[in-house]
């Protein structure tokens, strides 16, 4: 057994993972506060890398200062699309809204491809040092880099809707809108959050991928393989998004482990999270964390 | 839809100035549901006042009208205002409502069940800026000192816990005003007066004022000052808790049981016609 290649694979797991994981946080956040299944998460990703990829090539701006304009941006593009697109569908059945954010992502894909091209486009490097070493591994240092962002990510987002007044807002609104807005809380402005974290959010995972792999349409792959993992979590939790991500990471790459040394079916990795899918909600319905209702009878 | 109708009932409060007066107001669900038919009520500063009425006589409505829940409902007043502490709010929505110092306790507590009581608690002050929080909550617990021990979520209280926990976070607000729904709803009759007494409390020590609605007449006339009998979206008789309590209709059909016996629905004529008010 090729046990170097196993460890290379699981860490690459890991990683992947934890973006897997902070994509579906995005994702939950916005199914949480809204209701609203977001087809369009991929494309927020990909918003993201495209337009920081722009802020660093075509003008040249540092790594340090492109990232918090590209957030910034991102924040207000959020709030945009929920004032604009969403506001004016609350009332209207859900499904109409989902099929909004289905219209979003053919939208934003296709501009995308409009204004950057369909070909790849390497990223500018950031670091200095390709590779570290760690206990005899060759870690590349925007994989650590990824790791760390992802973390930073995953504690501020507990943070946040543990501690902060607008998460208990938001976990408010998501618990019943009426309640929310009997505590003077404004539900407009809570969906407006929502989505604007949830696009920030995103943006960093799409700039991490993107620094990883390069920019293309290709990106917004990451919306779809976030389905699982929130899925898998439980629609409605934060934590369990964020494990799914993980879980969905490690599978993959053990597929992918399992095929190229085993089996030679090819492209095991891209349907393995899938079967994993079907298994555990079969046993779990709900998700590994997803809440039933307290009921007091 | 600016007319202003005169105020056409006697109310104790227009001497002293009312913190809240409601006039003439008519509301309808989804634009053809008339559930309110001219309402007209005085709520005084610093007073309990309880709105009483059988089921269906559109108690909840009014305050749901008066807190703006309404519009999450597809209500709406379409005739008469709504004035509290000198200005309109009918039309403004509920979270600037609760900026303005009115909080609705929502029939049924409706608490955040799966979030800790404290949690609840800090969410009731979600419309505050200053930094005298943690030591409301104290406050809360002092008012139920029975909260402070469950730590867990919120879900798992007894009925009477949530009930409690609900009117601590109106606390948490520090409104002018608490609109209580029903707060003996599903209590054993030993709570129903537990809670009456900090309710009565809780109006004497902060000075909030409280419009009560319930179906338990004997439990609100018992703190209130003052009372509203509402039948079919309308007030049909007022007055002092004390004249209420005395009234031989409000015994005989609010307060159960009047001097002789049950009436039995062979004299359903003579119920209706007893009605004198409608």
């Amino acid at each position: 057994m090729n046990t170097q290649l196993l460890i290379q694979l699981l860490i690459n797991g890991l990683v992947v993972g934890t973006l897997y994981g902070v994509v579906a946080m995005s994702f939950v956040l916005i199914y949480k506060a809204t209701q609203v299944v977001n087809f369009a998460q991929g494309e927020l990703l990909l918003v993201g890398a495209w337009v920081c990829w722009w802020l660093l090539t075509k003008y040249q701006v540092p790594f340090y200062l492109g990232m918090p304009i590209t957030l910034v941006f991102m924040f207000l593009f959020g709030i945009a699309i929920q004032i604009v697109i969403l506001r004016p569908m609350i009332g209207e059945p859900i499904i109409s809204v989902i099929m909004v954010t289905i219209a979003l992502s053919t939208v934003f894909s296709a501009l995308m491809k409009w204004m950057f091209g369909v070909n790849l486009q390497p990223f500018p490097r950031i670091f200095e040092t390709q590779n570290i070493n760690i206990l005899g591994l060759q870690v590349q240092t925007v994989y650590l880099m990824s790791l760390a962002v992802s973390l930073a990510m995953m504690v501020g987002m507990a943070w946040f809707f543990r501690l902060s007044k607008y998460g208990l807002a938001m976990r408010a609104t998501a618990f019943n809108q009426q309640v929310a807005q009997s505590l003077g809380i404004s539900v407009k402005s809570v969906f407006a959050m929502a989505w604007a974290i949830s696009a920030t959010v995103s943006a960093v995972a799409g700039v991490v991928v993107a620094v990883v792999n390069g920019v293309s349409a290709g990106l917004s792959a990451y919306g779809v393989k976030v389905f699982p993992a929130a899925i898998l979590g439980g629609l409605d939790s934060v934590g369990g998004a964020v494990l799914g991500g993980i879980i969905i990471g490690l599978l993959e790459n053990f597929a992918h482990f399992l095929d190229s040394e085993y089996l030679h079916w090819g492209n095991l990795y891209e349907i393995a999270p899938f079967y994993a899918l079907i298994i555990i909600l079969m046993i779990k319905p709900y998700g590994l964390f997803g809440t039933k209702d307290i009921e007091r009878v | 839809m600016t007319e202003t109708t005169e105020v056409n009932r006697r109310t104790p409060a227009q001497a002293t100035g009312a913190l809240l007066s409601v006039r003439n107001i008519e509301v309808v669900y989804d634009k053809v549901i008339l559930v309110l038919r001219g309402l007209s009520l005085e709520v005084p500063k610093g007073a309990i006042v309880a709105l009483l009425g059988a089921n269906g006589a559109g108690k909840s409505t009014t305050l749901k009208a008066i807190s703006g829940l309404l519009k999450t409902e597809d209500g709406e007043v379409i005739r008469g205002e709504i004035v509290f502490d000198g200005e309109r709010i009918n039309g403004i929505d509920p979270d600037k409502i609760v900026r303005r110092g009115v909080f609705q306790v929502m029939e049924g507590r409706r608490i955040i069940s799966d979030m800790t009581s404290i949690e609840n608690l800090k969410l009731g002050a979600f419309t505050r800026t200053d930094d005298g929080i943690a030591g409301d909550i104290d406050m809360v617990f002092r008012y139920f000192p029975r909260l402070k021990e469950r730590t867990g979520l919120a879900g798992y209280l007894s009925g009477g816990e949530q009930q409690m926990l609900a009117i601590g976070r109106a606390l948490m607000a520090r409104p002018k005003m608490i609109l209580m729904d029903e707060p003996s709803m599903g209590l054993s009759p030993l709570l129903v007066k537990e809670v009456f007494a900090i309710i009565s409390e809780i109006n004497r020590d902060l000075g909030v004022t409280i419009l009560l609605v319930e179906q338990n007449a004997r439990a609100a006339l018992s703190v209130a000052s003052h009372g509203y009998i509402m039948e079919q979206g309308k007030v049909v008789l007022d007055g002092t808790a004390e004249e209420l309590r005395n009234n031989e209709d409000v015994k005989e059909f609010y307060l159960g049981g009047a001097g002789d016996q049950r009436k039995s629905f062979k004299n359903l004529k003579s119920f209706k016609r007893r009605k004198r008010w409608l």
